[in-house]
């Protein structure tokens, strides 16, 4: 009966051979997009050809360099003050990025001390906090962010304080089911045999075995801060116009949006490839983590 | 071989392959128009799986490797899905073991009556309620009116159960497949609603095949019956004659089992475990046999 | 079941409205920066600055702003917006009808296609019908919906110029509307040409918005059918000779949605919201469009009538989504 068991579990072998292999695509690609997002972001000043805010007003509105009317020196045309498109495209990838992990980071900070909380201590601290997630979750986050916002000012820090503020019950909920389950194991039975006080063996135990869950949620929160962060520089309500931002070119873009349409679709281009890529980081990396933790 | 239902060596499998685990090992029984027939057998004998193939309602993993099944002479062993729609309802219906699962939730009963003559009959609304309304009077349900506009939670495990037998009744199939209808009742609601199935039986002549755990309904209400044991048939034949003079070690292990409310301080025998074991020793063996042959062909 | 349900909703509203004015009020009240300075121009005196406070009570204690506050909304009054220098009820009113109608045609267009493509990936089960209704779903839901309406902008809008993508009637058009419902106005007036020009404003828009809820409810409302399928009931309507299609829209429909309608109430509320961005993405004249603003502007009175607003209609939204599950689920009916 046990060996059924586990031979449903495991699947015929080609099937499995071909997670794997999926699996792997995932985490590939996704990790490509990652890689090549902190390499454009920690080597914009080296890496792009001009400075993203310097205009030119008589290069204004060129084109990209392949289509008639471009020049070379600007590989991927314009904008409407005569600034590069692809260095702007560069440094936007900078502010995106440190957005992503900045905000992921305090996110997952407050969501996961509370979901480790309410999951191990369970009684009235679970109660409280999961009636805190459940009226959190229920303000639809772009008006919860553009009160934020408000409240807060304009800003890269304000960006960064909305999305962590509004997305920690995301961390929160895994966290705290998995702390449950993890409660369950006989290592913490152990680990209270030997006399290790409740709190020890939560943050030395538990939280390490949260951890794997808690790279592939990070991963997932970066695609969404991004997102959010592309949203809140459209809207106007993030760091000044001028600086370079991949919302802010697609605000620009939408403005001038039938003489210059590329204006609009590369940072859009930029904005879905990053976020697919950290899905799929995401997804690949809770594909072949999930048996593991199974276990 | 006139019988309006005849089964003949029927062997159900279920899954395939290399996990295909045999429920049937070759089934045989005939029902004259108009008779009822049982079958009785302990939980898991494999009875509930003849009714579902007789109607073609077997669930995706089961097989019929060997054997048939023939209706009013026409093969329905392995019908395809339109012929077997045009046949369930008119010629075959069911009458189903849990009241409570098989009737729509969200449908008011008697609109779940009505939909069934709609559909079959092509009768207008008025015509369809009209007939709801006589078919709920003929199980005995007072005052029709308010009991159709009723939803299934609001009535209660005999309420139901008749529900389902006008249900059944209802298109006047000539033959009914009832699979344990009283086992989820109160006893005394199962007197009624097999007296209620008998009478009906009667007054419309419909052939039915009852399949059941309990010999004492066998008795009421069944002409012959066949004792199943790991999926085979152990005995057959008219009910006053098994009742009376039990041959098969099986048959009479299951009457010494059987609770008689005329002689209440009388003891319980269970079936003895050898029986039990030679009869599985004999399933195996019969496994092995066919498998075989299998091999062999 | 209902006069008592209905009206012990009503009740449970009541106090978390409270709470969300009071939220409102105090997340507003800890704004840094002083909304003053931003409608000054230069050369004010800081009488005139002492002026403006005192008319916008910003002079008064919290505690005092607040009361005031409590009372003035019990007299329907709103305050006066800092940016529009307008009265802050009749602004909102003026906008509220314009997103009402942009949500009800989202909220109607993702029901009618969810349902739809729910039912087709149910009935198309294991074969490329239900394959196409994953897919389809999966790829709306990996994009978010702000690129989504970007990308109609830039497809139907500019690269194959067939849609409007601003504003919702073309610059020429001559409409005196009495109400701001052009939709049913234009209609009930028999004026055609306005009425489908007003339309063609509004799907662009109303398709972005709804696009997240459609994929929702297709995706739950398969699974819910799959799930209903294994019960006894729909065995026993194959046992009545039913066909596939009418067990599935007949029988398993009405017990599937119940399930359904739970899971995805909230998403109505998140439609409401989507308003913010994608009015400011169409330039549509909502009061999405105008929160944007008044945040842009730090106008505190006008913030706070708009976030009240949206309030109420959550609060509203999610007592219809009660009241649809009451009246779909039998045992709720007269129990």
């Amino acid at each position: 009966m046990a060996e059924a068991t586990e031979a449903v579990l495991a699947g015929p072998a080609p099937q499995r051979r071909l997670r794997t292999a999926l699996k792997n695509g995932r985490v590939l690609f996704g990790g490509t997009v990652l890689a090549a997002l902190v390499v454009l972001a920690a080597g914009a000043p080296l890496i792009a050809p001009h400075d993203p805010l310097s205009q030119d007003l008589i290069s204004s509105f060129l084109p990209p360099s392949w289509a008639p009317g471009g020049e070379a020196e600007y590989l991927l045309g314009t904008d409407s003050l005569g600034r590069d498109i692809l260095s702007r495209l560069i440094f936007g990838a900078q502010i995106a990025l440190t957005v992503a992990v900045v905000a992921s980071f305090f996110a997952a900070l407050i969501g996961t001390f509370l979901g480790l909380l309410a999951g191990y201590y369970g009684g009235w601290v679970d109660w409280l906090i999961s009636r805190l997630v459940e009226i959190w979750m229920a303000f639809p986050a772009v008006l919860l962010s553009i009160v934020l916002v408000a409240v807060i000012g304009t800003g890269l820090h304000s960006v960064i304080v909305a999305i962590a503020v509004i997305d920690w019950t995301r961390f929160c909920r895994v966290v705290r089911a998995e702390t449950m389950v993890q409660r369950r194991q006989d290592y913490v039975a152990s680990a209270v045999t030997i006399g290790l006080s409740r709190r020890r063996t939560l943050f030395a135990e538990i939280l390490p075995n949260v951890v794997p869950l808690l790279i592939v949620l990070f991963t997932l929160e970066m695609g969404i801060a991004i997102i959010v962060e592309a949203i809140l520089s459209f809207v106007g309500l993030s760091v000044s116009s001028d600086t370079a931002t991949w919302g802010g070119l697609i605000q620009e873009g939408r403005l001038y949006i039938n003489q210059v349409p590329w204006l609009m679709v590369l940072p859009m281009i930029c904005i879905i490839l990053s976020v697919l890529g950290l899905n799929a980081l995401g997804d690949g990396l809770r594909a072949s983590l999930d048996p593991v933790m199974r276990r | 071989m006139t019988g309006l239902l005849e089964v003949q060596a029927l062997h159900i499998d279920l899954g395939g392959g290399r996990n295909r685990k045999p429920i049937l090992r070759g089934i045989d029984f005939e029902i004259p128009v108009g008779g009822v027939h049982g079958l009785v057998g302990e939980s898991g004998a494999g009875k509930t799986m003849v009714g579902k193939a007789v109607l073609g309602l077997l669930p995706p993993a089961a097989r019929i490797p060997r054997g048939s099944i023939m209706f009013d002479r026409i093969d329905v062993t392995n019908l395809p899905e339109r012929a077997r729609r045009h046949l369930l309802g008119r010629g075959m219906a069911l009458i189903p073991q849990d009241p409570m699962t098989s009737l729509n939730p969200a449908i008011r009963v008697g609109q779940q009556i009505t939909d069934l003559l709609q559909v079959h009959l092509a009768l207008d609304e008025g015509a369809a309620r009209t007939r709801m309304l006589e078919l709920l009077h003929d199980v005995h349900i007072r005052q029709p009116e308010r009991v159709a506009r009723l939803y299934a939670h609001e009535l209660s495990g005999g309420m139901r159960q008749r529900i389902l037998i006008a249900s059944a009744f209802a298109l006047r199939p000539k033959l009914i497949v009832a699979d344990e209808p009283t086992t989820a009742l109160d006893v005394t609601v199962q007197r009624q609603v097999l007296r209620l199935i008998k009478d009906l039986q009667a007054s419309v002549g419909t052939t039915i095949l009852f399949i059941t755990h309990d010999l004492g309904v066998v008795a009421k209400i069944c002409d012959t019956v066949s004792v199943l044991h790991t999926g085979r048939v152990v005995e057959a034949g008219p009910v006053r004659t098994l009742f009376a003079w039990p041959r098969h070690p099986y048959t009479q292990a299951l009457f010494a089992a059987t609770p008689r409310y005329d002689r209440p301080g009388e003891r319980l025998k269970p079936v003895p475990p050898e029986l039990t074991a030679h009869l599985q020793a004999e399933a195996v063996a019969y496994d092995r046999s066919v498998a075989w042959d299998r091999g062999r062909a | 079941m209902s006069a008592v349900f209905l009206l012990k909703r009503l009740i449970l509203a009541v106090p978390t409205l409270f709470g969300v004015t009071v939220i409102v009020f105090v997340l507003l009240r800890v704004v840094p920066g002083d909304p003053i300075n931003m409608m000054i121009g230069p050369g004010a005196t800081p009488q005139d600055i002492q002026q403006l406070r005192e008319i916008y009570g910003l002079d008064k204690s919290i505690w005092d702003q607040f009361v005031i506050y409590l009372r003035d909304l019990a007299h329907g009054q709103f305050g006066t917006s800092i940016s529009l220098r307008q009265d802050v009820l009749h602004l909102i009113l003026g906008r509220l009808p314009v997103t009402i109608e942009l949500c009800l045609m989202a909220m109607w267009l993702a029901i009618a296609t969810g349902v739809w493509l729910g039912l087709i990936g149910a009935y198309g089960r294991g074969r490329w019908p239900e394959a196409a209704v994953d897919g389809f779903s999966g790829l709306v839901l990996a994009i978010p919906d702000f690129l989504w309406a970007l990308l109609f902008i830039l497809l139907l809008g500019v690269a194959i110029p067939i849609m409007p993508i601003s504003g919702r009637l073309d610059f020429d058009t001559e409409f005196k509307p009495y109400t701001e419902f052009y939709l049913i106005e234009s209609l009930v007036r028999g004026d055609f040409h306005v009425f489908l020009s007003v339309l063609l404003h509004m799907i662009l828009p109303a398709v972005a918005l709804a696009l997240p809820l459609t994929a929702i409810i297709a995706r739950v409302l398969k699974s819910s059918i799959n799930e209903v399928m294994t019960q006894d009931y729909i065995m026993m309507a194959r046992a009545k000779g039913y066909d596939r299609r009418r067990i599935i829209v007949r029988e398993a429909l009405r017990n599937a949605l119940i399930p359904t309608v739970t899971l995805t109430g909230v998403q109505f509320t998140f439609l409401v919201g989507g308003t913010v961005l994608i009015e400011r993405i169409f330039a549509y004249p909502g009061l999405g469009n105008m929160a944007v603003d008044a945040v842009i502007n730090r106008d505190l009175p006008l913030i706070q009538g708009i976030v009240l607003t949206f309030a109420v209609l959550f609060l509203v939204i999610n007592l219809l989504v009660d009241l649809t599950y009451a009246i779909l689920n039998p045992r709720l009916r007269h129990g």
